[in-house]
């Protein structure tokens, strides 16, 4: 096996720190001797802890569920804590995820974007707000539903679908993929009284699910699987019907 | 110097630190959270196969209330809990489910008629009730008589966190991202909020509050490997520490969960073992049942960690370039059952160890992943000895998990505790409408923080911030683990207050005061070493077993001695040691006094008070023929509730009039 002869790899980062005077954007290249079992978790620390003190990044659960490590690697935006250096070349190329704004190197702001578009479509369950007696037993709900729910809940807000995204680099305000599924999520959920018309005041123009352009970027890169492009599809489809009425 | 106020202060922005700041918000008072990352990314995703409450609606969860859950809690617990609290937990534990359902959390649900589970190694055949289809369904995890654990597949805490989190947004709750609490400001008798920094910009800013709430999850990463996120630092506990007035209980108990994946040390769930998965040795082996003939896989968490490491002591571990292993075989359960019911530990196995779970073993071992221990707090979430510090959920020693926490118990906790503590802080904001504090307080600690950074980045230190963190991890790791002894804990001590004295000459090579890696580690390493410090010290002193705390020259449990918490306090800035203190645990008040947990053999110096309390709680029961389990239960011990959530919990067969 390749690793067990342990390649040198060349690692190399965008560097820019916005919050420094005078820095400007720069490619630097890192050396690191692999070993069995790397991720580019374990690389981006060695890097850190023996060569670049000061290099910025962002690792939480490191085990590809929290969602905090989205980056371009290698030209594609994966999770790096999850990625092993075994899957990839020698050279090994990292720049921040686009569109979110930089904190520094390869960190950027996911979580104040993802805020925003929660504020914006109203990600939480819209009841009557009815005073409930939770001593009493909980509704009930078809099993199938519940699965059905959870398969869109695993979204974890990681940004790699919009930064694989084509009509945001267009159209800055566009929802994204993660603002639809979100949509997609609440619309199967029978705990959420919003209708679709109520759905259409939300997403239903070019900055929601009429601006997306089905390259299918989001989709292609969803660590998670998620079936983004259904589900785009068939929120249009709902909301195209509901146009023509 | 930047000062914002608020009424309450919320530091973690994990399940508990949410819970409370909606709670308090839902009763009128303003609330700023505070926290290192986004919301979501918090620990409690991690929490992957559920969470406990006793709802009853599974067949496998028939007969099962608060009763049965409080015995499991406590027997856990290896009677190291405070049963107050661990009453308060399982009567609230089925509401904090149903809010939490009527939120969004989509449950899994119970499923008439027959269907296939694995039990013990073999295919049965359950039979759903068809009145509890479409009910909030459970899975069997450790320790527990009943299958009680509910979940959602097994991104339980995923799904907890993402419903309370855009609840906190739908609240319109202030969070203040990437900020992190370095010191409390207090006066010695109360605590007024905090000194922060902002991890981008490097600003130091003064929050002033009239209650402070710490929840910061726990202190895993003092070890090498552990399963808990790198954020899990221990950087809330550390700052309560280090007011010398609030004192952390238990430090020295430390779970270390049996299934963790070798070498990258993340969590495959218990719900793998719920579910039917068995531990296999080198010769594909299924040794549990030697050990534990009755519970086998799905004994208590301390107690499989153990079993597991006694037989790789036997030579039967698998051998490999990162020390022995056992395997975790869930090929049993069928593919579609793992893909779907264990499908974070499907990808987790794909991508950090390249097999397939549903056709190959997985190999596990033994790691670090609870800390019992944290800010000692009575009931009501409140620190006994420093007013206006609060705390909730991992970071606190509430303290309802004793010396041994049931999995689905954890994130059980952090939202019943953040519901309690919530409706407690709201009652303390509208009683102590006026709080005065002085610029001059704010000033002094506002400004022995800067000097301290000031220190990091331009003194003539000479140490290594990530040298100190990775000696402190391997002496955790090597000499406070499982197993301990007395040899090794007084050298953990010994060399641990040697790295905290080195720490105070750390030299940040990066001199950057805004966004700045090294600088984090280089304080943040300082206040590990003082928790280390009180693991190991408080560890070295319990001299008997108790849950978690497993010492080979000590082996058996000492009610007659030990039945006592550990507070341990740091007193000054010039302390190198932590001092310890000890608080009784009181026989005579407990609904449920010392017993065996039932494995093993019984290895138990027992307290006098135990047979006397026995005796008097026969005589209240004699005395109560006709009365029902609650009037009982209320007769042994009767515990404090917010009058919001007093109500019986309703079940299939215990319907409200």
């Amino acid at each position: 096996m390749s690793e067990e002869k342990g390649r040198l790899l060349k690692i190399k980062i965008l560097r820019y720190d916005p919050k420094v005077k005078g820095s400007i954007p720069e490619v630097k290249t890192y050396r690191v001797k692999e070993a069995p079992g790397m991720t580019l978790f374990i690389v981006l620390n060695e890097i850190r802890e023996k060569q670049e003190p000061s290099l910025q990044y962002d690792f939480v659960c490191r085990a590809g569920i929290c969602g905090s490590c989205g980056m371009i690697i290698n030209g594609r935006p994966s999770l790096a804590c999850r990625t092993s250096t075994k899957s990839l070349p020698v050279e090994i190329r990292l720049a921040p995820l686009p569109v979110f704004e930089l904190i520094g190197d390869l960190s950027v702001n996911t979580g104040k974007w993802m805020r925003r578009m929660s504020e914006r479509l109203e990600t939480w369950v819209h009841d009557k707000e009815k005073e409930i007696d939770f001593s009493k037993i909980e509704e009930k709900m078809d099993p199938d539903k519940a699965e059905e729910i959870y398969e869109l809940d695993r979204c974890i807000e990681c940004g790699c679908c919009v930064a694989g995204c084509g009509t945001i680099r267009m159209k800055e305000d566009f929802v994204g993929a993660v603002g639809l599924n979100k949509i997609a999520r609440f619309e199967v959920d029978p705990r959420d009284n919003r209708t679709h018309d109520d759905f259409y005041e939300l997403i239903g123009d070019e900055n929601g699910v009429f601006g997306c352009m089905s390259l299918m970027g989001c989709e292609d890169v969803c660590p998670k699987d998620l079936p983004l492009q259904h589900k785009i599809a068939y929120i249009r489809r709902k909301l195209v019907a509901l146009k023509n009425k | 110097m930047k000062v914002i106020y608020t009424d309450a202060l919320v530091i973690g922005a994990g399940l508990a630190g949410l819970r409370v700041a909606t709670g308090i918000k839902d009763r009128g008072h303003d609330v700023i959270v505070l926290s290192l990352i986004p919301p979501k990314r918090s620990h409690s995703a991690a929490a992957q196969g559920g969470m406990q409450a006793s709802l009853a609606n599974s067949a496998k969860g028939q007969g099962d209330n608060e009763d049965v859950h409080f015995a499991d809690t406590v027997k856990g617990s290896d009677w190291g809990c405070d049963q107050d609290v661990a009453r308060m937990f399982v009567n609230t534990a089925p509401k904090a489910i149903r809010e939490l359902a009527n939120w969004g959390v989509p449950w899994n649900r119970v499923r008439k008629g027959k269907r296939e589970a694995v039990i013990n190694a073999e295919k049965v055949t359950i039979t759903e009730n068809e009145k509890a289809h479409g009910l909030i369904t459970s899975r069997d995890f450790g320790g527990t008589k009943k299958w009680r654990t509910c979940y959602v597949s097994d991104g339980t805490g995923h799904s907890m966190l993402y419903v309370m989190s855009d609840r906190s947004i739908k609240q319109e709750i202030e969070i203040h991202e990437r900020i992190e609490a370095t010191a409390l400001i207090h006066d010695g008798e109360r605590c007024s909020g905090c000194i922060a920094r902002n991890l981008i910009t490097g600003e130091l800013i003064a929050y002033i509050a009239k209650a402070t709430t710490i929840a910061t999850g726990g202190y895993g990463r003092i070890y090498k490997v552990s399963t808990n996120a790198i954020i899990s630092e221990g950087i809330g506990t550390a700052i309560a520490l280090e007011t010398g007035i609030a004192a952390l209980g238990n430090m020295e108990a430390v779970q270390f969960h049996p299934t963790a994946i070798v070498p990258a040390g993340i969590l495959t769930t218990e719900g793998c073992r719920g579910d039917g998965g068995v531990l296999l040795d080198v010769d594909g082996y299924r040794f549990m049942p030697d050990y534990e003939p009755d519970k086998k896989e799905l004994a208590s968490r301390d107690v499989v960690s153990r079993r597991m490491t006694e037989h790789i002591r036997k030579g039967k571990g698998v051998k490999s370039r990162y020390g022995d292993h056992l395997w975790l075989d869930i090929t049993i359960l069928g593919r579609k059952h793992v893909e779907k019911n264990l499908r974070e530990v499907f990808e987790i196995c794909k991508y950090f160890l390249g097999i397939d779970a549903a056709k190959d073993w997985i190999p596990v071992r033994p790691t670090q992943h609870y800390s019992m221990g944290g800010i000692k707090t009575c009931y009501t979430g409140e620190s006994p000895t420093l007013k206006g510090l609060w705390s909730a959920g991992e970071a606190a020693c509430w303290d309802m998990h004793g010396f041994n926490r049931l999995g689905g118990n954890s994130v059980a906790e952090t939202v019943v505790a953040g519901m309690l503590v919530a409706e407690y802080i709201s009652e303390d904001l509208e009683k102590n409408n006026n709080v005065s504090i002085s610029t001059a307080l704010i000033e002094k600690f506002y400004n022995a923080e800067k000097e301290k950074i000031d220190q990091l980045l331009n003194g003539n230190g000479t140490e290594s911030a990530f040298e100190l963190r990775d000696a402190m991890e391997t002496i955790m790791m090597d000499k406070v683990g499982i197993f301990r002894n007395g040899d090794d804990l007084i050298d953990a001590v010994n060399e641990l207050e040697e790295l905290y004295k080195r720490s105070k000459n750390i030299k940040v090579s990066y001199n950057s005061s805004a966004s700045n890696p090294e600088l984090v580690t280089a304080y943040r390493v300082q206040k590990m070493l003082k928790l280390a410090l009180c693991v190991a010290l408080g560890a070295e002193q319990r001299i008997e077993s108790r849950g978690a705390h497993a010492r080979e020259d000590y082996p058996e449990r000492n009610d007659r001695d030990w039945l006592k918490r550990t507070l341990a306090t740091w007193d000054s800035d010039d302390a190198t040691l932590p001092k310890l203190d000890y608080e009784p645990l009181d026989i005579m008040k407990m609904e449920m006094p010392p017993g065996s947990r039932g494995y093993g053999k019984d290895n138990i110096w027992h307290h006098p008070d135990t047979a006397k309390r026995e005796k008097e709680i026969e005589g209240i029961k004699a005395n109560m023929p006709n009365a029902d389990r609650f009037e009982i239960q209320k007769a042994l011990l009767d515990y404090p509730l917010p009058n919001k959530y007093k109500g019986k919990n309703e079940r299939l067969i215990e319907p409200l009039s």
